[in-house]
């Protein structure tokens, strides 16, 4: 537990963060420190997209396997870990 | 084959004893020749025999002879011993071709003066040489054409004797021929179908004959494969209507859960490989943006590769135009561009004041007139229009450039249409051609080579609604948005411009509609029979569309300027409003908009147009009504155009919002930046200053004044920071706002010897920017724009207008500071009031204690003095009661 919380606290003090997010297997989110609401939408949306990016590489390549997937929008990037089943979302500020 | 010394030993030791031998003591085994060959010796009577004489039938350059071995058979049979042949007999008897090579050796090579080739290989070689080595030794050869040998059958002709036609019988032929007296009589020829009569055709049916059958042994048939299709469909019936509708909200784990699943080792293990990887993306996202190409933004951009050595720094001329009929002594008040047709300018010249005056006692009336110019022709104007009077100001149309509208200098407001002349203008585009463009109109005109086409004016403005002064402004009215007669602005339903708005200095604003309108349909119908049969006898080319305004044009209403804080009215000489782009209708309705495009390609007859009844069109609520507007005396003012009502229910004009006196003589331009829809440049007098909509309390920046008079100012069409100011003594001043503010960029000194009057640019081609300018000669002169004044920088718009809202920031921290400073003397003046009454009363109850103290003082001096003189009498002073 502790480990946990140290981990995220440890991401949530990179430069440019603006949130994180640990989801669980069934797409809930387990902690986050955004709000609710915007946790829940943004775990939904993402699951959905990983899992589609994960089977997309493997059907390329069926020894390769996803790491890390990165959304640069406008304005701001999200990133997408995905591992055990869990998801690891990190929206981040891109500095100019 | 390499020719060796030859040998011969065995042909001459033994039996040659004739003739031209000659016996080379050679050692008989000596093998210096090939093995395929064998040199000897033909005496003459051989060489006759076989017509291989030396040096006559056989030469150097062709020593090839061919001899039949049956001749050589033969010769050596006769001649027994004697024939040359004899040493070769077993050789030749053992030769299995027919033929043998002779070959004569002229040089000897191999001691004799022939050789023979003895063996087939040898001759092939000698006769057909391998190619790169000798290819001169094949003259010789004999070149044989194919002979087309005998054909031999192989049967086929059978199945060609069966598959051809041949005729069994001769052929039968009839002659049918009518009557002798039937000839040349009328025939009536009907249809007649077989089926009419019982006999009309005998048919030859077939039938089974039952003596024989064929069984058919091989059929063709093709198949062809057809992918099977069937198509069905289903459709649900909606038996029971019910509204239902679900709402889901997401799951969210509970405290225990979490908690639970935060203990959980997967987890751990989860937060133990992953961060490593986020971190990585996390820092590398922090170093550097790998979408953004750092060298690209450094550099120059396009530019850098199209420049080609020489680049020119300034405005370069690229034509001049002038007219020495027209044009002479004449000014050009106004110039405009054709907004389609490449290289054509329109110019409207006025006279010069001064010549006025001189010419009045002249009776010589010069028409006035607007002139284009094309760049193929610079010295001769491509087409006239005529106008009542002095034009001062002009605009094509924006939705149909053959429309023209013009402002006279009698108030009057002039339309053109010169939808007949398009071609002429279009035609002059390719160099050269000038008669042959016009074949369908104009035929009776037969030198019309010489005569510059005169388009008159299809419709002017009635004189008594016209304005009172000088109209020196004219703009159409974007074909976004119109307004009512209340200056409410709707929607515009067919997307053209319909609309003008004029301004004069008799102190009025008005706009002008050129459709029919609705109310006076009938009226004007039976007006515009009069009107036809006096015009009929007047012109003969004008085109009508605009018929129906002729002479009964009225303003659609009038906006007047009062004065802000005193009574009276400004003055305007130039006035702008924000061109309304329509955003918002762009959804609704797209289908409609597609339609529109369509017909607006084909543009509307503007004769059928008619004032469409303001109940039915929509208001735009977010159509800027505001305009700017300049004064002869220098101010630039700031109004709305709606009229609103005031207390008596009639519809006036509000006062304007706001005015500044900034320009110390007449404003001659008011003109909006094309890039930043709010900023707004102003000259007149020896300054000029640029204005931001909505600050209405001053320019936010405003340039020095300077020594000439500035004349005129136009924004660069590619340049958000760049513009052109034309000056009193011929001069150009390109303004650079992000190189220097307090001076320009760059001045192109006596551009011509005259005040420049008018700048207008354009940009004919993506890498052509011209630039045209008039002077008070009636000169126009267009210049290119260099590269390095149309090519924006980068983010050129974003640094304009940060520098904008700097000076907007500038101006607005001086006016707070100036309220300021205003405030704090009042202040201190108030002070200073409050402490100077006080004064006065305190001094002056002061000096009275002083004049008394001292009178006092004096008074116990002259008693104490006069006690001691003795003197001191008892005085009323005193007071010894």
């Amino acid at each position: 537990m502790a480990e946990v919380e140290e981990t995220l606290k440890r991401i949530e003090a990179h430069k440019g963060v603006i949130g994180t997010i640990v989801v669980n297997a069934e797409g809930i989110p387990i902690r986050t420190n955004l709000d609710n609401s915007t946790a829940v939408q943004y775990a939904g949306l993402l699951r959905h997209l990983t899992m589609l990016a994960r089977s997309t590489v493997r059907d390329i390549d069926p020894q390769n396997d996803l790491i890390v997937l990165r959304i640069r929008t406008k304005k701001y990037e999200i990133m997408v870990a995905p591992e055990n089943g869990f998801l690891l979302i990190v929206i981040q500020n891109p500095c100019e | 084959m390499p020719p060796k010394r030859p040998k011969s030993a065995t042909s001459s030791a033994g039996s040659k004893g004739k003739g031209k031998k000659i016996p080379s003591p050679t050692p008989p085994e000596k093998p210096d020749h090939p093995e395929d060959i064998f040199p000897m010796v033909l005496t003459s009577v051989t060489q006759e025999l076989f017509g291989c004489c030396a040096d006559e039938d056989v030469t150097g350059e062709s020593p090839y002879k061919l001899l039949k071995k049956d001749d050589i058979i033969q010769d050596i049979k006769t001649r027994a011993a004697v024939s040359d042949f004899s040493p070769v007999k077993q050789i030749v008897l053992d030769y299995p071709e027919e033929e043998i090579l002779l070959v004569y050796d002229r040089d000897f090579t191999y001691d004799q003066c022939f050789y023979l080739v003895l063996t087939p290989e040898a001759k092939d070689r000698l006769l057909n040489p391998p190619k790169p080595e000798t290819p001169g030794v094949l003259e010789n050869e004999v070149i044989k054409t194919p002979e087309p040998k005998e054909w031999i059958s192989l049967g086929s002709e059978l199945e060609i004797d069966e598959e051809s036609v041949k005729e069994t019988r001769e052929k039968l032929w009839y002659k049918f021929s009518r009557v002798r007296r039937k000839f040349g009589a009328p025939a009536c020829f009907t249809d007649r179908n077989t089926a009419d009569a019982k006999d009309g055709y005998l048919e030859c049916a077939s039938y089974q004959d039952s003596r024989f059958s064929i069984k058919q042994m091989q059929r063709d048939c093709g198949t062809q494969a057809v992918p099977t299709l069937q198509s069905s469909s289903a459709q649900t019936q909606w038996k029971f209507q019910r509204n239902i509708f679900t709402q889901y909200k997401p799951r969210e784990l509970s405290e225990e859960e979490a908690e639970n699943i935060l203990q959980d080792d997967s987890l751990r293990n989860f937060c133990n490989s992953v961060p490593h990887r986020v971190f990585q993306a996390l820092q590398q996202e922090e170093i550097m943006n790998v979408f953004f190409d750092d060298l690209k933004a450094l550099g120059t951009g396009a530019e850098a590769g199209d420049w080609s050595g020489k680049v020119s720094e300034g405005l370069m001329l690229y034509q001049a135009f002038t007219d020495q009929k027209y044009a002479k002594d004449k000014k050009i008040s106004s110039i405009s561009w054709h907004p389609t047709i490449y290289g054509v300018i329109a110019v409207a010249l006025i006279e010069k004041k001064e010549e006025r005056f001189s010419e009045s006692t002249t009776s010589e009336v010069r028409p006035s007139l607007v002139i284009f110019y094309s760049f193929s022709d610079p010295s001769n104007p491509q087409l006239l229009l005529e106008c009542p009077d002095d034009i001062f100001a002009f605009e094509f149309c924006p939705s149909d450039p053959n429309i023209i509208v013009g402002g006279c200098m009698n108030g009057q407001v002039v339309l053109w249409d010169i939808s007949g002349h398009v071609t002429h203008l279009q035609g002059t585009q390719s160099s050269g051609k000038k008669a042959s463009v016009n074949t369908d109109t104009f035929d009776l005109d037969d030198n019309k080579e010489n005569k510059t086409p005169v388009v008159r004016y299809c419709a002017v403005s009635a004189l008594e609604s016209s304005h009172k002064a000088r109209i020196t402004d004219v703009q159409w009215l974007p074909p976004t948005f119109e307004v009512t007669r209340t200056g409410l602005p709707v929607e515009n339903k067919h997307n053209i411009s319909v609309q003008v708005v004029t301004c004069s200095p008799d102190c009025a604003i008005m706009f002008w509609d050129v459709r029919m309108p609705k109310l006076l349909s009938q009226s004007v119908s039976d007006k515009k029979q009069n009107v036809d049969q006096k015009t009929q006898m007047s012109s003969y080319s004008v085109p009508d569309t605009f018929k129906h305004l002729d002479r009964t044009w009225k303003p659609l209403f009038r906006v007047s300027l009062p004065r802000i804080n005193t009574s009276g009215e400004y003055a305007p000489l130039k006035f702008n409003f924000e061109p309304y782009t329509c955003s918002g209708n762009k959804d609704r309705d797209t289908e409609e908009a597609d339609e529109n495009d369509d017909s607006s390609k084909i543009i509307p007859d503007y004769s059928q147009l008619r004032v469409p009844s303001a109940k039915t069109l929509t208001t735009l609520e977010d159509v800027n009504t505001k305009l700017y507007f300049g004064t002869e005396d220098g101010e630039i003012g700031y109004t709305d155009w709606k009229l609103g009502k005031d207390d008596s229910g009639r519809l006036h004009s509000a006062k304007p919002l706001s005015c500044i006196g900034i320009h110390h003589w007449l404003v001659n331009t008011v003109q909006r930046s094309p890039f930043l829809k709010d900023i707004i440049l102003t000259t007149g007098g020896w300054n000029f200053a640029i204005w931001k909509e909505g600050i209405m309390d001053g320019p936010i920046i405003l340039s020095p004044s300077s020594e000439q008079v500035c004349t005129v100012g136009c924004w660069s069409l590619s340049r958000p920071a760049v513009f052109f100011i034309g000056k009193d003594d011929g001069s150009i001043e390109v303004w650079n706002l992000l190189e220097k503010t307090s001076e320009p960029a760059q001045v192109h000194a006596h551009i011509t010897n005259a005040k420049i009057t008018s700048i207008t640019p354009w940009i004919a081609a993506p890498k052509q920017h011209f630039l045209a300018v008039t002077d008070e000669l009636g000169m126009v002169r267009v210049f290119e724009i260099p590269k390095t004044l149309y090519i924006p920088s980068r983010s050129e718009g974003l640094s304009v207008k940060k520098y904008f809202e700097l000076e907007e920031e500038r101006l607005k921290d001086y006016l707070k500071k100036e309220e300021l400073w205003a405030k704090e003397k009042k202040e201190a003046e108030e002070l200073k009031k409050k402490m100077d009454p006080d004064k006065p009363v305190k001094s002056l109850k002061e000096t009275d204690d002083v004049n008394m103290k001292e009178h006092s003082d004096y008074l116990t001096l002259e008693e104490s003095i006069l006690k001691d003189m003795g003197l001191w009498t008892a005085t009323a002073d005193t007071q010894d009661t």
